[in-house]
């Protein structure tokens, strides 16, 4: 594809976004506007994280995708084929042998280093939208630090439910300032994001905007001190690994509902495998 | 025995062989070609151009081929390849009141200079299916008649000169651009307009039709509606002048609201504004409708809470491609986050139960 430029985007458009992504980095967990471009897949698909991965990948660079943890779902498919057609870059599924690693809904469940980016693919950025419809009031909220209705939200959930009802896309609050939305991963995601060796970006193509947490960054997941947050997870071990530690999807074996459980990180179920874990459903 | 779904690759190619088929349809019907599209769906492609903010009938007609009739992902296809161009700069202001007028109505007097001209539209014809056309058919050709060239004044001017509507003065001020920064708020009437312009037809419809209805009423008279050819010129630093670069059909619709005024204004009529690419009228009075309804604020008016008063709400709304995208998402895989709801439902439930469980036993 020579039509078009390395990595798709136009230079002046990488440093656009490469703009937005450093001032990010300057102002962990804030929104920052950046011109998103109109990208050859929808809105809603990742095309945030496919402008901020654009803009940062260079020839020599490896790249993995992942959507549901896994490398081999049609979205994560075709993201790696795109950037394999524009960029020519090198990929692969290995987390360890990845330079930048843009995902869908989960964080891997091996430790990233500070020679790796994590891409967050972002579909509402901002954690009050719910609460507050309008972007107007809500920048105004973060700008005041005025983060009560959110309290109010949760303690609501409690008093009804008995719990925080939240279960992914839980918000955190970044270095005692910003309240973040970590995009929709799987709270159990959640404890993974502060204190990251690696960069954090995340990008929102609809919405407009580019947020960050550069290395090291406290991040708190909100709770209440007689409610705190719990990172939760289906109580099983992997069916095909046997690890105990991951996050796991619940597959439907048979029409009488059997069901069995495997990790959603197919890169790390695979080599716990290969390195002879067995789960009980394993061949 | 459970084995990791693997083949996403695969499948995919095999999706895109099927529906390339699938598009072509019956090999034994002849294929369509792009200019049969470009003249004969020609309202297609403009509402692509329209949409897509692209003017250029063959890339649109190609886009509709491709698209199997999809308009929507048509737009999305020419939207794509519109922000890969290179900008080489902007355009002079185009003159409409020099257009070459294919149309030109005025729905406020009976006659007027310039005169009215109806033009090729589907307005008195009676719905009725046309069975000759199911047979392919020559087509007698239309009369014709001389016509005088030359400007052809708007009617808003005449009202103007009584300062019977608000003036509208020139401005030079560059307008923002939506393509290439965020969108911010509050926008000014030229983002709005920008916005609009390029909004989803059926979307602007319904909202300029609820203020008729009375959500945000500004009752609206079609002052002006003309359609036609202008030119397109652009200055070229290297040259010192203008050159013509080519010619856009363009609808315009300009209306004539509801007065305003107050013990120090006298009443003055109020105006909507709408400006399309190619035929497109119900785009182009629907956006003078809402383009007015967003003009509460300025003209001091109050807000009733009307969705066509909403600026931040019509405008993040507006764009087809952004709607359709984030709509069509949510058939992408969810399960990670389905999985944390169920282990979290089935602790609620799991409470809940033994809760009344124990009230039973008490």
């Amino acid at each position: 594809m020579t039509e078009y430029n390395f990595a798709y985007l136009d230079e002046q458009t990488k440093r656009m976004i490469r703009r937005a992504i450093l001032k990010g980095l300057a102002i962990p967990g804030y929104q920052v506007p950046f011109a998103s471009r109109e990208m050859p897949m929808p809105y809603g698909w990742g095309t945030g994280g496919v402008q901020v991965s654009a803009a940062l990948l260079t020839p020599d660079d490896t790249f993995k995708v992942i959507d549901q943890g896994a490398d081999d779902t049609t979205n994560a498919v075709s993201i790696r084929s795109f950037f394999e057609r524009t960029a020519g870059v090198a990929t692969t599924t290995a987390t360890s042998e990845a330079s930048v690693i843009q995902t869908r809904h989960r964080i891997p469940e091996d430790a990233l280093t500070e020679n790796q980016i994590l891409v967050y693919q972002v579909p509402i950025p901002e954690p009050l939208r719910f609460l507050e419809p309008r972007e107007s009031e809500t920048r105004k909220m973060h700008s005041l630090e005025e983060y009560g209705l959110m309290h109010v939200k949760l303690y609501e959930d409690i008093s009804r439910h008995g719990h925080i009802a939240t279960s992914y896309a839980y918000p955190v609050k970044v270095e005692g300032r910003y309240v973040m939305d970590p995009s929709p991963i799987p709270k159990f995601d959640n404890p993974k994001l502060g204190n990251m060796a690696a960069i954090q970006l995340f990008g929102a193509g609809r919405e407009q905007r580019i947020y960050a947490l550069p290395p090291y960054t406290q991040v708190v997941s909100l709770d209440f001190e007689d409610h705190p947050f719990e990172a939760s997870k289906a109580d099983h071990p992997c069916g095909l690994c046997d690890a105990t530690d991951s996050y796991l999807d619940e597959v439907i074996i048979d029409d009488q509902g059997g069901r069995m459980f495997v990790c959603s990180d197919t890169d790390y179920c695979t080599a716990r495998q290969a390195a002879g874990h067995k789960g009980k459903d394993a061949a | 025995m459970y084995v990791a779904v693997k083949g996403g690759e695969r499948a995919i190619e095999s999706a895109h062989a099927w529906l390339a088929e699938e598009r072509r349809g019956d090999t034994n019907i002849a294929e369509l070609s792009l200019p049969q599209i470009r003249e004969q769906l020609k309202l297609a492609v403009d509402r692509v151009m329209a949409e897509g903010s692209l003017y250029d009938p063959d890339l649109a007609a190609l886009a509709i081929k491709q698209s199997r009739g999809d308009l929507i992902e048509a737009i999305f296809l020419i939207r794509a390849y519109r922000t890969t161009l290179p900008r080489f700069g902007a355009s002079r202001p185009v003159d409409t009141g020099a257009m070459d007028c294919d149309r030109r109505i005025s729905a406020t007097f009976k006659d007027l200079p310039g005169g009215q001209v109806l033009g090729p539209t589907f307005d008195y014809t009676h719905r009725l299916l046309d069975f000759k056309l199911a047979a392919e058919s020559e087509v007698p050709d239309a009369p014709t008649r001389e016509v005088s060239s030359g400007a052809v004044p708007h009617v808003t001017e005449f009202l103007n000169q009584e300062e019977l509507i608000e003036s509208a003065p020139h401005d030079d001020t560059p307008p923002p651009d939506l393509t290439r920064e965020p969108l911010e708020m509050p926008a000014d009437r030229a983002l709005r307009l920008q916005a609009l312009t390029r909004a989803d037809e059926g979307f602007t419809l319904g909202l300029a039709y609820s203020t008729q209805r009375g959500y945000g009423r500004n009752h609206a008279f079609v002052g002006e509606l003309r359609i036609g050819a202008v030119t397109v010129e652009m200055d070229i630093p290297e040259l010192g002048f203008a050159v013509e670069i080519g010619e856009v059909t363009l609808t315009e619709c300009e209306t004539v609201n509801q007065f305003t005024g107050s013990k120090s204004e006298p009443p003055q009529f109020t105006r909507g504004y709408g400006l399309v690419f190619g035929q497109s009228e119900r785009k182009a009075i629907s956006m003078a409708l809402v383009d007015r309804a967003l003009r509460w604020e300025e003209l001091g008016e109050d807000y009733v809470g009307a969705p066509a008063q909403d600026t931040e709400f019509v405008l993040y709304h507006a764009d087809n491609i952004q709607a359709t995208g984030f709509l069509e998402h949510i058939k992408l895989p969810h399960y990670v986050d389905f999985q944390s709801e169920l282990e979290l439902v089935r602790k609620l439930r799991r409470e809940a139960g033994e809760e009344q469980f124990q009230e039973a036993a008490e």
